[in-house]
């Protein structure tokens, strides 16, 4: 029998910064859950909105309920592996997927006094991990045994690689406007009014971040790795049950990373007209992800070879203007 | 990867056939059966340079059901519903082309107003396969919404013609001498309301879908098919049209009224996907004048010719009629020898001809090139097979 003082100590002698860290990955697992659930609601409300039809009206009032039925029918099926597949490195792919997700949120600063773990390299973190998921998806498409999904994978990468180019170059000017790459300094950097957000100063690169990112989630029209008119369902053809469901859970997860770093960079973050706080925060990145909801719905496929062409041919030109015109009135 | 997998020879017949390359650095893709952008059973084999297709060879097959061969055995009247199970979308075009050389084997005349539903019935049913077409190329090249648009339209159409037809898709309504039921002044009415409304919803598509940057930036300039290549193959109508010729059955050779309404025959010579698209957004427009016309001067009188025959026997000999289809020239050959059933009943699939230039046409394209071209060539799948 260990005495309770004991464990306390026991406790006590673990350090401070690791228990915020479990503690906060365990609260980003839970808001990736919770914002899982209702994005799903959302997106399949909206589109019903947008498709005039009224969407999910079976389960619960008004498909409220939805959501956990397609959990519980993604648990409930059968794990399968393809004849040929390397089982190891098929199952990895997934959680290697999900992963770098949970970490990136510990940076963000949803309010002021609500950031799991605040570094001055946050926003450099943020890229770091998100490319992981290229990795992910490249191992996923080329253990499938299965051509479709090699030519998503395929696709993925270089549409992944492309992308991350100028992504980098319009998050730039705000670093070195903001000198920091500290997402919580960069959020405290921007006012309350929307006049005195990075958007009024950096027009262009929001822009070029938000097509980006669009292409970095794999969202429409930038779906190529799963177009599946084309691929079927591109990378993730052969994957059943959880397996699919971590893919669909990682998209939904960089979505919104990519949402809360939108609002951080050029939305003031946390900072709104009256009471600053994660009220805000949520309310600028729900806005976002609606946004990103409504060009899926609307817009067809573009190719991929004009994908990679608007990315080498324009944002990444404009973007390097957009640079240096912000150094040169830095300098000035 | 397994890439040994490509030299693999135990697949299927088409798939050895297939094998055979010169090149050791390509790929070879099973496109369908079971795909999304094939539209039914048509199964198409692929080899693949990167994403580039060296070479396309459509399979084909999987849903025979030996129409041909059932107008041998089953009497005529008993093969009526036979042929709008063919072309599922365009039904009424492909009876029409079944009583049409019934009736001009043994003569039967066909009463004026009948001619008169029967174009509007054809036409109502035309804009519901180009609308059918129009959602699912779109959901081809990626854009989810018109469809669920498109389909809003259809309904209203569909619920217009189950009144009377009695069905809302494989429809059986014309008989020999006539149709099955007359129309009624609600079918009427509601035929024109819903002739407005498609004109304002068409107004919506343009602005939504027609001029949208990224769908012509998808459709421009892919797929070129040169009116040679359509002579060389036997495409017809709005594969042939969007490539700049004008040829329709209704105006080349104009079967029941057709030749008594103003419309026009839409063409475009750009040759490509977005060519074909246009002729189609346009002929819905012109099949919605041409039943405004045949609304406002529908005569009075008998739906069938009260001494059409309950059991046709036509006398030996054989006979050709041809139709136009939304997919182009519907032909039926019917060669009698006097029985209850046909002695040969050659169908002529628009479709057919339409898919077999596609092998040509597709190579050296993208792979979602090829997808936005099949899509162009609006197939059917089951018509193709018959």
């Amino acid at each position: 029998m260990i005495e309770p003082i004991l464990i306390l100590q026991m406790i006590e002698a673990i350090p401070i910064q690791l228990m915020i860290i479990f503690a906060g990955l365990l609260a980003t697992v839970s808001f990736i859950g919770l914002n899982a659930i209702l994005l799903v609601y959302l997106e399949r409300k909206v589109a019903g909105f947008i498709h005039r039809r009224p969407g999910p009206y079976e389960v619960g009032p008004h498909g409220i309920l939805q959501p956990f039925a397609d959990g519980l029918k993604l648990v409930g099926k059968q794990i399968f592996t393809p004849t040929g597949a390397d089982s190891f490195l098929y199952w990895l792919a997934p959680m290697i997927s999900m992963a770098p997700a949970l970490v990136c949120f510990l940076v963000i600063p949803f309010g002021p006094h609500l950031q799991i773990f605040n570094t001055n390299v946050g926003m450099v973190l943020i890229l770091a991990f998100t490319g992981i998921n290229v990795l992910a998806l490249c191992i996923a498409g080329w253990t499938s045994q299965n051509k479709y999904s090699l030519l998503g994978a395929a696709r993925d990468i270089s549409q992944s690689v492309a992308y991350e180019i100028p992504l980098l170059l319009s998050i730039l000017p705000i670093i070195f406007m903001t000198g920091t790459f500290n997402l919580f300094d960069i959020a405290m950097k921007q006012g309350s009014w929307p006049w005195q957000w990075f958007i009024v100063y950096q027009p262009l690169a929001f822009i070029i971040f938000f097509i980006c990112a669009l292409a970095e989630t794999n969202r429409a029209p930038f779906d190529l790795p799963e177009a599946e008119s084309e691929l079927t369902a591109g990378f993730h053809t052969e994957y059943s049950g959880m397996g699919f469901a971590l893919f669909f859970l990682s998209e939904y997860a960089y979505m919104v990373i990519a949402a809360c770093v939108t609002a951080v960079l050029f939305l003031g973050g946390f900072h709104g007209p009256g009471v600053s706080g994660w009220w805000w925060f949520l309310a600028k990145v729900y806005i976002l992800l609606l946004i990103m909801i409504w060009i899926r719905w609307t817009f067809p496929r573009v190719r991929f070879d004009q994908l990679l062409n608007i990315c080498w041919k324009w944002l990444i030109p404009l973007a390097v203007i957009n640079l240096l015109v912000t150094l040169l009135v830095i300098a000035l | 990867m397994n890439l040994d997998l490509r030299l693999d020879t135990s697949g299927d017949f088409y798939a050895q056939k297939f094998q055979p390359t010169k090149r050791d650095d390509t790929l070879i893709l099973n496109m369908g059966p079971q795909h999304p952008s094939t539209h039914g059973v048509l199964r198409i084999l692929l080899e693949i340079d990167g994403e580039y297709i060296v070479r396309a060879e459509p399979v084909l097959g999987y849903i025979h059901r030996m129409h041909e061969k059932m107008a041998e055995v089953m009497s005529y009247p008993q093969y009526l519903p036979n042929p709008a199970r063919t072309d599922y979308l365009h039904a009424l075009a492909w009876g029409w082309a079944h009583v049409g050389a019934v009736e001009r084997i043994m003569g039967i005349e066909v009463p004026e107003r009948a001619e008169y539903i029967r174009v509007i019935t054809c036409e109502l049913n035309r804009i519901n396969s180009h609308l059918l077409w129009w959602g699912a190329y779109l959901l081809d090249l990626g854009a989810f919404t018109p469809i669920m648009y498109s389909f809003d339209d259809r309904e209203i159409i569909m619920d217009i013609m189950q009144r009377i037809t009695g069905s809302r898709l494989t429809y059986c309504y014309y008989r020999f001498g006539g149709v099955s039921d007359d129309i009624d002044d609600r079918f009427v009415n509601e035929t024109r309301e819903q002739c407005a409304r498609m004109k304002e919803r068409f107004k919506m598509y343009k602005d939504l879908v027609t001029d949208n940057f990224i769908l012509r930036k998808r459709v421009e300039e892919i797929g070129e098919i040169s009116v040679q290549t359509c002579r060389k193959y036997g495409a017809t109508g709005p594969v042939l049209r969007g490539s700049g010729q004008a040829y329709d059955v209704r105006r080349a050779e104009p079967y029941s009224v057709y030749d008594r309404f103003d419309f026009n025959i839409p063409a475009y010579d750009t040759c490509d996907a977005m060519g074909r698209y246009m002729v189609r957004m346009d002929e819905m427009q012109e099949s919605i004048k041409i039943i405004e016309q045949a609304l406002d001067s529908l005569p009075q009188g008998d739906f069938i010719h009260p001494k059409a025959p309950k059991r046709a026997k036509p006398p030996a000999g054989d006979v050709y009629f041809a139709v136009e289809g939304a997919r182009g020239k519907i032909g039926m050959h019917l060669v009698s020898d006097g029985g209850k059933s046909a002695y040969r009943l050659k169908l002529r699939a628009p479709g057919f001809s339409n898919l077999s230039l596609f092998a040509e046409v597709s190579q050296g394209t993208l792979i979602s090139d090829a997808v936005s071209i099949l899509g162009s060539l609006d197939l059917v799948i089951p018509e193709i097979d018959r």
